[in-house]
């Protein structure tokens, strides 16, 4: 076995040589959890060809949805007009209606801010560093997680923006001429905030879009292809999905409109290996510009906190551990959005493997014992710091009138992560949907605990104060996840779902080498590697 | 590829070979069926010295550069130029608006101090980076372009799809019609077929 090379093992798995292989013990396992280290798990199951994958990925966007679709489209569409008439009476009416009061004057909008912003990082994080590490696996979940991304950070800026109370000077955060001759004040961390999280949002989406490119020039051929076969010409009727009345008839064929918006922003894509040259470089430099971006755009939201004289919020911890916290609370939601479609679409699973969602768990495991660590340095630093302020308010924290949110976060993102040193915990998509479950959960309890109770003490006992959230608080933020749910399931819908390039490009069939004769400098054989770079 | 692809009012260059309906030939394209074959025929083309070729593939094929013989490209370069209009924008619009146009005494530190504009250096140097990569890859790929000659043949679509081609213009030095197609057939090609000009 250690005589073959790991891509030969993979090769004859692949085509059906080995595919008997017995596998761990007891395990439902999909044949990807090998632990032998000479085998590498295969990215793609099920023997796809090329074409597969184009048909797989592409099926998702052109055939209708399974029944479940429209039903839970219909329910998250609901949520987030909810969210939307919260904010509209929220705008109307002041930020009264929210439970804000004289000394917490940050509670659920800015713990909201926070968790969206926080989730967004993982896709980020998913694309560009495991991009720059080559981790191949990359490709079963960068594109879903560059989306959630985006539709997290448009959750994220809705909370800062609709906080400041009148929102019609919001343009006051940024540096506009304005005949009052002010300037906005560069020494302050909430102005480095507006352009980080700016700046994070426009480049997520070129990266998203980038990434798109070569895939929505696929589904603009496929399209083209029926159109000229003349098999896409019917009209697209939409009907009442419970009479079954018409309620529209469009003008063009759905295979016109894919041919048109598709080719649109795939501006002409012809892939051209001289285009795929430039394009490749110019995704190592996006991705190597987003890692350091990642990471400071959380730092620079923790800034908010840690450059104040708070006790509680006034540390240095606080950069790393919010990226930490970030980075764990947006592969949780990858997991929690993902382990469902897997099962909801038609073979997912080929190309989203139980290892993929192992690895995704270890993830999990590792940035939440780091974000335990980090809970557990700040109450060493408090005692150890010899600060009675600071003292008191992390005991406070534990033990105070908020305790319950506090020890809710610890069980959920500390307690709960440590079943994954379980193998069979942390390889059965149930238990990881769980956990991920609590880690979200308890992700946004960290934000609150963090914000309302370091608010809710300040240094006098006059000044003393609780918060208890009103219903508009409660249904904006419910409203802000239907917001979310339903961005992403238009995504499932509508755009590639899987970078199928790049599927392609890491399969056995995509080796210009022929399969059997790896040439990956990236795994420990580059002795072999004869390509032209 | 030439100006007169962009802008209408170029007359474009007198074809040098015209199909029997008269129409221009743009040149020809040959399809292989897997990587490993399109690959090799990529490495005979650079060794007849073809000039105006590409090989067109639904995903980038490792190693292509060295197989095609084509030089790596200054995009990385010009992204720096990008990099450094958004460090200049930054430091130049923190420091006039803090120090020149609205000084603000903020905790009696100097105006022009330089310590708290890095973290907007930093962020502004990263957009205007991202947006280069982005649209300066465009641009030296002729993109965007919403026809091409290529585009008009049916074989071609399947180009994002799991089928190469290599493709040879009209206007290399040696390109001839029949010798040519005859060429891509000896390497491998599983179809050859003549490109007319849109």
């Amino acid at each position: 076995m250690t005589s073959l090379h790991p891509d030969q093992v993979t090769a004859e798995r692949l085509t059906g040589g080995r595919r008997a292989e017995p596998i761990g013990p007891g395990l439902g396992s999909d044949g990807t959890l090998n632990e032998d280290p000479a085998i590498r798990s295969p990215l793609v199951l099920s023997d796809r060809s090329l074409h597969d994958v184009t048909e797989i990925v592409c099926g998702y966007a052109e055939n209708a949805p399974g029944r479940w679709w429209l039903p839970m489209f219909a329910f998250t569409a609901t949520v987030a007009t909810v969210g939307v008439l919260m904010i509209t009476y929220l705008i109307i009416t002041g930020v009264g209606v929210w439970g804000l009061n004289n000394q917490v004057g940050w509670a659920w909008d800015i713990t909201n801010f926070v968790f969206w912003i926080g989730i967004g990082h993982a896709g980020t994080l998913i694309s560009a560093i495991l991009c720059l590490f080559k981790q191949k696996w990359r490709t079963a979940v960068n594109r879903s997680a560059e989306a959630m991304t985006i539709f997290a950070v448009i959750c994220a800026g809705i909370f800062p923006g609709i906080h400041v109370g009148r929102i019609w000077f919001i343009w006051f955060v940024f540096p506009i001429p304005n005949y009052n001759y002010i300037w906005p004040n560069f020494r302050s961390p909430l102005l480095w905030d507006v352009f980080a999280v700016s700046t994070y949002a426009t480049v997520s989406l070129l990266f998203w879009y980038m990434g798109m490119i070569p895939d929505f020039a696929t589904l603009r051929d496929r399209a083209d292809r029926r159109l000229r076969a003349g098999s896409g010409a019917a009209k697209i009727c939409i009907r009442c999905p419970i009479t079954g009345i018409r309620l529209l008839k469009a003008p063009f064929s759905a295979d016109r409109a894919r041919a048109f918006l598709y080719g649109l922003f795939a501006v002409g894509w012809n892939g051209s290996s001289r285009h795929w040259h430039r394009y490749e470089v110019a995704y190592l430099i996006l991705a190597g510009i987003s890692t350091p971006l990642v990471l400071s755009v959380h730092s620079i939201v923790s800034f908010d906190f840690a450059t104040s004289v708070l006790p509680g919020w006034h540390t240095t911890i606080f950069p790393p551990y919010f990226v930490a916290g970030a980075i764990f609370g947006g592969f949780a939601m990858v997991l929690l959005l993902l382990i469902p479609a897997r099962e909801l679409f038609a073979n997912m699973k080929d190309l989203l493997t139980l290892r993929h969602l192992e690895n995704m768990a270890k993830i999990l495991l590792v940035t939440g014992t780091m974000v335990g660590f980090a809970y557990s340095m700040e109450f060493f630093i408090a005692w150890y710091g010899g600060n009675q302020y600071e003292l008191y308010a992390f005991k406070n924290r534990a033990t105070g009138p908020y305790w319950w949110a506090y020890w809710t976060m610890i069980s959920c993102n500390v307690i709960s992560p440590q079943l994954f040193w379980f193998r069979r915990l942390r390889t059965d998509p149930r238990s990881i949907w769980v956990v991920a479950l609590l880690v979200t959960i308890g992700m946004w309890f960290e934000r609150f605990v963090i914000i309302v109770t370091s608010l809710h003490r300040a240094f006098l006992p006059g000044e003393w104060q609780m918060f208890f959230p009103t219903p508009v608080d409660i249904l904006t933020f419910v409203g802000s996840c239907g917001i979310f749910l339903t961005l992403f399931l238009l995504f499932l819908r509508f755009l590639p779902v899987f970078p199928m390039a790049e599927i392609k490009a890491i399969m056995p069939q995509g080796d210009p080498h022929g399969t059997g004769h790896g040439h990956d400098p990236t795994i420990g054989h580059g002795g072999d590697f004869t390509g032209g770079h | 590829m030439p100006v007169s692809d962009y802008l209408p009012f170029i007359r474009p260059p007198k074809a040098r070979f015209v199909t029997e309906r008269g129409e221009p030939v743009w040149g020809v394209m040959a399809q292989f069926d897997d990587t490993a074959g399109a690959f090799h025929a990529a490495e005979k083309m650079r060794d007849a010295g073809f000039r105006r070729w590409d090989l067109h593939a639904p995903f980038p094929i490792h190693g292509i550069e060295g197989a095609m013989g084509f030089k790596r490209t200054i995009l990385p370069f010009l992204v720096l130029g990008g990099t450094f209009t958004g460090v200049a924008t930054a430091v130049g619009m923190q420091w006039w608006i803090s120090a020149i146009d609205y000084p603000l005494v903020v905790q009696g530190k100097p105006f022009g101090a330089w310590e708290p504009f890095t973290m907007i250096i930093f962020e502004l140097g990263v957009l205007f980076s991202a947006f280069a990569s982005l649209f300066i890859m465009l641009a030296l790929n002729g993109l965007p372009r919403w026809n091409h000659p290529l585009m008009r043949k049916d074989r071609f679509l399947a180009v994002t799809d799991d089928k190469f081609f290599v493709v040879v213009q009209a206007n290399d030095p040696s390109f001839n019609p029949e010798q040519t197609s005859r060429f891509l057939r000896d390497i491998g090609a599983s179809a050859v077929e003549l490109v007319e000009d849109a």
